[in-house]
């Protein structure tokens, strides 16, 4: 199959984070980038549905500065056979605007599927993936746990509040990865050394107006010190007590 | 300020709460920007319209009912397709849904259908001359993000459990409507609906969870946990993504940035160390607790109540004593 996978550098999730002095980004000195988590699930997905089904093609894309390629090269030492970056002077917060820009180039692409991640780390919006099914007016599963691809039909699940439901969908489509489905794999040395040597293009991305910018963005207030009451079972008499008197839940 | 278009979510013939967090966030918006009117669009089958009323409680004016046998389960390319004509044709501010499942969903494409900003998940709304200023956790709940969103409509998602729904009583106008595309004729149908066990809360609205990790040492102790939660009466089962990955639970416990996020009343951590990526999914619970045996894991820098011990003879013990004082004892 073709597969494009779309995917994000984002700051590493176990950073702390500072806000920079514009007070409307996050400080990016010291901190480390990769691929966004749930894109690179979605890497995972193309790499093995291929692996699985044959001869394929898997195509990673990324809108961006050009530290984006470092993200594009690591998706190609993990198994992609070419990239694209679709350039930009930065990513913009909105999902719509990039959602036109990728949907401009995987328009002419022939792709049997697009991947997504569910959401970026840094946006936890959850948008770029979907609209751009919408623009390409191909159909869309939002957060899948788990997908089968047979006889150019998909199967997928999706988990909702308190239930689930199976879908089906003809190709081409786009989906979106979900927890659940895979863990991405590590590169191996072949593959970092290989992955130098595969092709990557940079064109300019066709990015929509942007509409939604940050005005300033802020850490969230501290949690209250911890406190430990007390040890073993012997202790339980006094959690109850605080949580009837203290916090008043029980 | 002109009117507002909100999403009612239903599951069958029911209404969610997410519809009426929406209906809230929706009235409380129209309300400040100087009134205007907020139009819910209650789409499922035959009968959902005997839902409109509990919309007008919560303060929409005019329900749009569109009744259609293929809304018993859930059409998202037929409600998108209702959403949007209706956003279109009614000159509405903004179209707001809830950030769940289903509108996760249909939040992108309606903004896409309509060329319209979107902002997803957002805890707050405020307007501000032309613009919307929303706030959303982004950087899994890490850092607060303050949004301007410019345009007109513009889409909106409402992080669940954001708002708590308020009554606010309009005497409800009921309009019924068509579907703008035929739900039997979605390219992505929906084979089967897999319902979670009968009376089992949902993490999201849960008011208690409690939480296991990989201290619980086999998937057979997590029967502490759910004796625990059953216990409670009013909880939730939840998991790490250690305990998930090792298929002791079903991914969709695993709570967390990758997982589901979650604030109820109370949040119990049993066993669990308080990984970074855990606590990205818990952390704004209004009271946690935890048990662990290991007095430096770091659950317990943000747990109000600690207990240092052994999680098959703590739990037990907490489990007796949780019943004895719903007992009134
Ligand atoms: C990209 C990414 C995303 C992630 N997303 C998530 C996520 O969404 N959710 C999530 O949970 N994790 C997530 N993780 C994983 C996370 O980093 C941790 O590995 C995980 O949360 C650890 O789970 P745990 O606390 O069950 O296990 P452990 O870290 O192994 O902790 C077990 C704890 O149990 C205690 N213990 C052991 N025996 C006993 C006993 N008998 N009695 C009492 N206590 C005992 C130990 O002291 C220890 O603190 C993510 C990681 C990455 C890299
Ligand atoms: N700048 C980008 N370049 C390529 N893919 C992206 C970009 N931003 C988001 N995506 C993809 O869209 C998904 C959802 O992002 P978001 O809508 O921002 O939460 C991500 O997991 C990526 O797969």
């Amino acid at each position: 199959m073709k597969i494009a996978v779309c995917i994000k550098r984002t700051p590493d999730s176990e950073s702390r984070f500072k806000i920079a002095a514009s007070s409307a980004a996050i400080d990016e000195a010291g901190l480390k980038f990769d691929i966004d988590d749930f894109a690179s699930y979605a890497v995972e997905v193309a790499l093995q549905l291929n692996e699985k089904q044959g001869p394929g093609e898997t195509v990673v894309y990324a809108v961006g500065p050009d530290v984006v390629q470092e993200t594009l090269r690591k998706a190609m030492s993990m198994g992609a056979d070419r990239a694209v970056q679709l350039k930009t002077d930065a990513v913009p917060y909105d999902g719509l605007a990039v959602a036109k820009a990728l949907a401009a180039e995987l328009e002419s692409g022939g792709y049997d599927l697009v991947l997504f991640g569910k959401h970026a780390f840094d946006t936890s919006a959850g948008i770029v993936g979907t609209a751009t099914a919408e623009l390409l007016g191909v159909p869309c599963v939002t957060a899948a746990s788990k997908l089968d691809i047979a006889g150019g039909k998909g199967t997928a699940r999706r988990e909702l509040e308190g239930a689930a439901e199976i879908v089906e969908f003809p190709l081409p489509a786009v989906v979106t990865i979900d927890e659940g489905i895979a863990r991405p794999r590590y590169p191996s040395l072949k593959g970092i050394m290989a992955a130098k040597k595969k092709p990557l293009e940079t064109k300019p991305a066709q990015l929509g107006p942007v509409r939604v910018t940050v005005k300033s963005m802020e850490l969230p207030a501290e949690r209250a010190p911890g406190r430990i009451i007390g040890e073993g079972a012997a202790a339980v008499p006094e959690l109850v007590r605080l949580l009837q008197t203290e916090a008043k839940v029980l | 300020m002109s009117n507002i278009l909100v999403y009612a979510e239903t599951r069958g013939a029911e209404l969610r709460k997410v519809a009426l967090e929406a209906v809230t966030a929706a009235r409380k918006l129209a309300d400040a920007a100087g009134g205007g009117e907020v139009h819910a669009l209650l789409c499922g089958p035959a009968g959902i319209a005997a839902r409109a009323e509990q919309l007008g409680t919560y303060g929409a004016d005019v329900a749009i009912v569109v009744e259609n046998a293929g809304f018993e389960r859930f059409a998202r390319e037929a409600v998108a397709a209702t959403l949007a004509e209706r956003a279109k044709s009614g000159g509405f501010r903004a179209v707001v849904l809830g950030f769940s499942a289903q509108g996760r969903d249909l939040g992108p494409r309606v903004a896409a259908k309509l060329d319209a900003p979107i902002a997803s998940d957002v805890t707050s709304i405020e307007a501000a001359g032309d613009a919307l200023v929303v706030k959303h956790p982004g950087f899994a709940n890490k850092v607060v993000v303050t949004l301007q969103v410019t345009g007109s409509p513009v889409v909106i998602s409402t992080r669940p459990a954001a708002f708590t729904p308020a009554e606010n009583p309009k005497s409800i106008r009921t309009e019924t409507a068509q579907a703008a595309a035929d739900p039997s004729a979605e390219k992505v149908t929906v084979k089967e609906l897999q319902e979670g066990g009968k009376g089992k809360l949902d993490l999201g609205e849960a008011p208690v969870i409690v939480s296991g990790g990989r201290g619980l040492k086999s998937a057979e102790n997590f029967k502490l946990v759910e004796d625990l939660a059953a216990a409670f009466g009013n909880a939730a089962v939840g998991a790490t993504r250690a305990v998930t990955d090792d298929g002791w639970r079903p991914h969709s416990e695993q709570i967390g940035q990758t997982g589901r996020q979650v604030s109820p009343q109370l949040y119990i951590a049993v066993g669990i160390s308080g990984a970074i990526q855990h606590l990205a999914g818990m952390r704004t619970s209004k009271t946690i607790v935890a048990i662990n045996k290991d007095k430096e894991a770091p659950i317990f820098k943000v747990a109000d109540y600690g207990i240092v011990g052994d999680v098959l003879e703590v739990v037990p013990a907490l489990t007796e004593a949780v019943r004895q004082a719903k007992a009134g004892h």
